[in-house]
């Protein structure tokens, strides 16, 4: 594994994406690593845009803003207008291709995963659009270890929610996994 | 897994504030909730019950600062929260705290101004203010922490100066730091000093209750309610408490509020140099821009181009002296802050004319990136 992993999450406010980022630095701080997990949204708590940053380093982290991202998640189309250029050359881009549709990034290696809908249709709920995120970013980057990530997911769900947030990271996991293979 | 990785956590900055005043004795919290400083009131709301402390949420910043001026005259440590227009109101009283010498201390969560400006946008621009948003010649001592880890122990030091030195010390964090989430080791009970504030050794017929008792000039502290009458008043005095219109009185009380502080420096400054022994270059920067600074400084090293850091923890009173020690060797200096040039000038005032001084000065509420700051040495190297 690298060594330093900037990632930015990119969407609309509601879609769970500082969550998130929130639970991919909490998993990186239980495997002994270094994590900053910072944002920006606009006043409102839904529906304007919202962009989680999370750095994930071996080594101590000085600034705490993503440059050019090493990976980015877009779940927005207008997430994905605003941010896909800003990705490193060898980046990995992943579009939520149930919001995001025709997007053809410049740069990066592209993954086009239908998020939203596998946890609307198959997991039963929308709202963990964020945990099956986190499975696709997981399962093709291992930038934490998918043990770590699941422990930092059940710390921060609510109570009674496990069980539906495991079988979204199971989701997350099968779908890259079904993404990659295709490929 | 070690001792250390089982105590990390990951926790935002203004909840290392909240958790920080907590460790640090603090049991009474006045505020007026207002972005981006609300976490420390939630916090405290939910934390102070737990340690037998007071929370109140009052009508305003105004009475919110009154409030804690009150509080802590009864003997508890106590703090407010908030942010630039909140700020703005707690001016006043602030100032009655620095003159009547009731420690306490205000958080200032910085956004970008002025007025109600951008609430979630951040900024650097009530540093000046914290200088000088009160009126009158008054010390002040303000710190600027640039980490979730400093804003924890440096809250803890803001108490511990404002009870050594009867005086509100400021935490000045920035939108930024305030929600930034990161890396965190909380310390043991007993890791860090608490300092408390000194108490009378007289009865209470003998209190003079400005009167110093040594060389600190800071006079030992009576609890309201605990058979200790004095009184306190925002208007100048003499040791007794009471008012008065005497030149010789009003000045040497004027006096003794600077001298106080300017006795403690030794233990008030704080700052970090960072690879400043052969550095050609001078970066001057504080808060969250000092994260920019340090990846710009090492960035710069790995083109082989000579550049350091001063890192203003205490801002004010301003480290003049470490600053003019690095004048001394470095061939120019950038202050990059996130306001339109603040500490920029008390900078260029304290170096004197010795080497040239220049600003990135930004108020758009954006942090200013490394490249930048790497754009302007080579531009000045």
């Amino acid at each position: 594994m690298r060594d330093s992993w900037e990632i930015r999450l990119g969407g609309s406010g509601g879609q769970g994406l500082i969550t998130g980022g929130i639970i991919l630095a909490e998993a990186a701080i239980l495997e002994g690593k270094q994590a900053v997990q910072s944002q920006s949204y606009g006043p409102e708590s839904r529906g304007g845009s919202s962009k989680a940053e999370v750095i994930i380093s071996k080594e101590n982290i000085d600034y705490m803003k993503v440059r050019a991202a090493d990976l980015l998640l877009v779940m927005s189309p207008e997430a994905a207008k605003k941010y896909v250029d800003d990705v490193k050359e060898e980046g990995i881009i992943i579009l939520d291709s149930t919001y995001v549709k025709d997007c053809e990034p410049k740069k990066g290696k592209v993954y086009k995963v239908d998020i939203s809908r596998i946890a609307r249709q198959d997991v039963g709920r929308e709202v963990v659009a964020n945990i099956v995120a986190l499975g696709v970013i997981v399962g093709l980057t291992g930038v934490v270890s998918q043990e770590a990530l699941e422990k930092a997911i059940l710390a921060r769900v609510p109570k009674g929610t496990e069980e539906m947030n495991k079988k979204a990271l199971a989701a997350g996991f099968q779908a890259i996994k079904s993404v990659v293979n295709a490929a | 897994m070690n001792v250390t990785s089982i105590n990390a956590r990951l926790m935002q900055g203004n909840q290392a504030c909240a958790e920080g005043a907590i460790y640090a004795g603090a049991r009474f919290y006045a505020g007026y909730p207002i972005t981006p400083s609300t976490e420390i009131a939630e916090v405290l709301a939910e934390r102070l019950p737990q340690v037998g402390g007071k929370f109140i949420q009052m009508e305003d910043e105004i009475a919110s600062m009154a409030a804690i001026v009150g509080a802590s005259l009864t003997g508890a440590k106590s703090m407010t929260a908030t942010s630039g227009p909140g700020f703005s109101l707690k001016q006043e009283n602030l100032g009655y705290a620095v003159l009547s010498e009731v420690p306490c201390v205000v958080v200032d969560v910085q956004r970008l101004g002025p007025s109600t400006g951008g609430p979630t946008a951040p900024s650097q621009g009530d540093i000046m203010q914290a200088r000088w948003g009160t009126h009158g010649d008054h010390p002040i001592i303000a710190i600027s922490p640039s980490s979730v880890q400093e804003c924890f122990e440096l809250t803890v030091k803001a108490f511990n100066l404002s009870e050594r030195f009867r005086i509100p010390v400021l935490m000045m964090l920035d939108e930024v730091i305030g929600h930034m989430r990161e890396r965190i080791i909380i310390p043991a009970p007993g890791e860090l000093e608490i300092v408390d504030r000194k108490k009378p050794k007289v009865a209470p017929s003998q209190y003079v209750p400005y009167e110093p008792q040594d060389d600190s000039l800071v006079p030992p502290m009576a609890n309201f309610g605990e058979g200790y009458r004095y009184h306190v008043t925002g208007l100048l005095h003499d040791d007794t408490g009471f008012p008065s219109n005497s030149p010789a009185v009003m000045g040497e009380h004027q006096d003794r509020l600077h001298e106080k502080i300017r006795r403690g420096l030794h233990e008030i400054i704080m700052v970090e140099e960072v690879q400043t022994e052969d550095a050609d270059v001078l970066l001057v920067a504080f808060g969250c821009m000092a994260r920019s600074a340090a990846r710009a400084v090492k960035e710069a090293r790995a083109k082989g181009q000579k550049v350091g850091m001063l890192r203003l923890i205490t801002i004010w009173p301003f480290p003049e002296e470490a600053l003019r020690q690095l004048a001394e060797k470095v061939k120019a200096i950038i202050v990059p802050e996130m306001n339109l040039g603040q500490v920029v000038d008390v900078v260029k005032s304290a170096v004197e004319g010795k080497v040239p001084v220049y600003g990135i000065c930004q108020a758009d509420g954006e942090i200013i990136p490394p490249e930048r700051i790497l754009e302007k040495i080579e531009e000045v190297l």
